[in-house]
């Protein structure tokens, strides 16, 4: 593919496609290591009552108000997790099915008492997303990334998205040394005097900022793929923590890349006549990758039962 | 309910609150309604080797984790060596229950033994080769050296807690509390494992351990602290650990002719 055909539509739903993966990915490998890969789910469900309530705040359809309602609602739904695990003493799973279906329920009353003539929130939309159509038009080819007035146009989903990939890889090279050794052993950190607490908070509040900003550029089946498919594929390819992350940022490339392509090009190799979602193909390579990694890995077996005593 | 440690006195007490090494006070911890801890008062000696018994669901281990801030008090107070824990964290080494951790979680024996010199490496400090040293050094004192880059899920019981007694000793602390270290371990591990702690206490150390096995008490420890809920004896072997508090600690749990035979053993 030529310069001018693969810039200005390839390019940045790639790499839109590339940087949430990795956002969602590389928190999702502490919390699946955490038992709380589901929060991914949690936080795309909860997600709708935050759009509604900015809706109704605002009147008006725009992505900032509308992202700011989800990140919070977001907010809201993490604490009230953290809270009922702790308070009541229960599983996070479980927790987290509670609020999550919750919040979800009592954004559709909403929804269904506001105009809903006005409020258009599709279906589609929140699943897929619409990777397909964060194209640069303004790209003529490769030298339009020197090009300042064409740099302008950029779908300001790749920015915004950049930027939280960014955030994510900050906040876990800054704590790597307190999240994993909380992660392992949280009686022991406490002893150490590490907030464990505040800690967890903080790493699941990362993510659902990381999944609120994925599930706006490309929608919840990227945002619930990416927390578990890549970080479950990579403990099994490794047994060292800083293996595993590198890894699971490795599948959540190749999910992206893979993904892509296949969706814009699978079905014409095949005789079909159109491209098919990307963002559904890119969270079934995901799945796929995990299929092999759990037959093909090297570290694919339980080794935690002991041996004898 | 006998309680052995009011008849070393008042003034003595507050005396050693001073330089007991953890010193608590009036300690209550509940999950929900029921108490698992009552108004607890302990004084560990410093220098000595203490052990923690009572039947199971006594408030041992909760009482040892309420002593570290792992999980909050409904009251009481904790000093370590006469200053609050927050300043003392450094002083104090922690050995978790082996079962309380994913043994699958992806990291390597070395790795876990370096999570022992956090405080001393911070959030971002960078680990240098005298820290890889420190903590093969302290691999070997459990006798794991050769086992440093394993994965810790290849590990068995024993072995298991032998890294974790490694990790303690790589903190360099004052006083190591250790929660049933001698659970489902081996002989050669027990005796690994006894054999460090008396040498711990050998340097000045101070070592409390929660213990389940009433035969080995007298043979491993100094002091005893029997709990069940509420204190109900605390001082040296001789002391604290007799038929008559074992039976006000155990009750009916223990059978007499268990009792017995302690009582026999004891002389």
């Amino acid at each position: 593919m030529s310069g001018e055909e693969f810039v200005p539509l390839s390019l940045t739903p790639l790499l839109i496609g590339i940087f949430a993966a990795v956002a969602c990915a590389l928190p999702g490998n502490f919390l699946l290591l955490r038992k709380q890969a589901l929060i991914g789910d949690a936080i795309s469900h909860v997600v709708l009552p935050g759009i509604v309530v900015a809706f109704l705040l605002t009147g008006a359809i725009s992505a900032a108000p509308m992202m700011l309602g989800a990140a919070g609602a977001a907010v809201v739904a993490v604490v009230l997790i953290e809270a009922i695990r702790r308070l009541g003493r229960i599983e996070p799973g479980a927790a987290m099915g509670v609020v999550f279906t919750t919040m979800f329920a009592g954004g559709v009353l909403l929804l269904e008492q506001t105009d809903t003539s006005s409020v258009h929130l599709d279906v589609e939309h929140a699943l897929y997303g619409n990777l397909e159509s964060l194209i640069w038009l303004d790209a003529v080819g490769w030298s339009s990334l020197l090009d300042v007035q064409a740099l302008a146009h950029l779908p300001v989903e790749l920015p915004r998205m950049a930027l939280t990939l960014l955030a994510v890889t900050l906040f876990i090279a800054m704590f790597w040394r307190v999240l994993k050794i909380s992660t392992f052993d949280e009686g022991f950190a406490r002893t150490l005097g590490i907030r464990t607490n505040l800690l967890g908070l903080a790493l699941v509040i990362t993510a659902a900022v990381a999944a609120v900003a994925a599930f706006d550029a490309v929608g919840s089946i990227i945002v619930i793929a990416m927390f578990i498919c890549p970080p479950a594929a990579a403990r099994m390819m490794s047994n060292q923590l800083e293996g595993q992350v590198a890894w699971s940022v490795g599948f959540a490339v190749l999910s992206a890349v893979f993904g892509y392509v296949l969706a814009g090009y699978g079905p014409l190799w095949l005789g079909a006549q159109d491209a098919v979602s990307a963002a559904g193909m890119i969270a079934t390579v995901s799945g796929v990758i995990l299929a092999v990694a759990a037959r093909f890995g090297p570290c694919r077996t339980r080794s935690g039962a002991p041996v004898g005593v | 309910m006998l309680d052995l440690a009011s008849t070393n006195g008042q003034i003595s007490q507050e005396q050693s609150l001073e330089n007991s090494p953890l010193a608590i006070r009036g300690l209550t911890v509940s999950y929900g309604q029921k108490p698992a801890v009552f108004s607890v008062d302990m004084t560990v000696e410093p220098g000595k080797m203490t052990a923690i018994i009572g039947p199971n669901g006594a408030g041992k281990s909760t009482m040892l984790k309420a002593a570290l801030g792992i999980v909050p008090p409904v009251s009481g107070q904790i000093q370590v060596f006469g200053k609050p824990l927050d300043a003392q964290r450094a002083r104090i080494a922690y050995v978790p229950q082996r079962a309380s951790v994913d043994w699958d979680f992806p990291t390597r024996v070395i790795d876990v033994v370096l999570m022992g010199l956090y405080r001393e490496l911070g959030l971002l400090g960078r680990l240098r080769g005298d820290h890889k040293a420190k903590a093969m050094d302290c691999l070997d004192r459990v006798g794991m050296g050769d086992f440093a880059t394993r994965q810790i899920g290849q590990l068995s019981g024993g072995q298991q807690q032998r890294v974790f007694l490694a990790r303690a000793l790589a903190q360099g602390a004052d006083l190591y509390l250790l929660d049933e270290p001698f659970a489902g371990v081996d002989a050669a591990t027990e005796k690994a494992i006894i054999g460090v702690l008396k040498s711990l206490r050998e340097a000045g150390k101070t070592v409390v351990v929660v213990h389940h096995d009433l035969a080995t008490v007298a043979d491993y420890f100094d002091n005893v602290f029997l709990i069940n809920t509420r204190k109900v004896a605390e001082g040296t072997v001789a002391e604290a650990f007799t038929a008559e508090t074992l039976q006000a600690a155990y009750g009916g749990r223990l059978a007499t002719a268990q009792v017995d035979q302690l009582a026999l053993a004891l002389g």
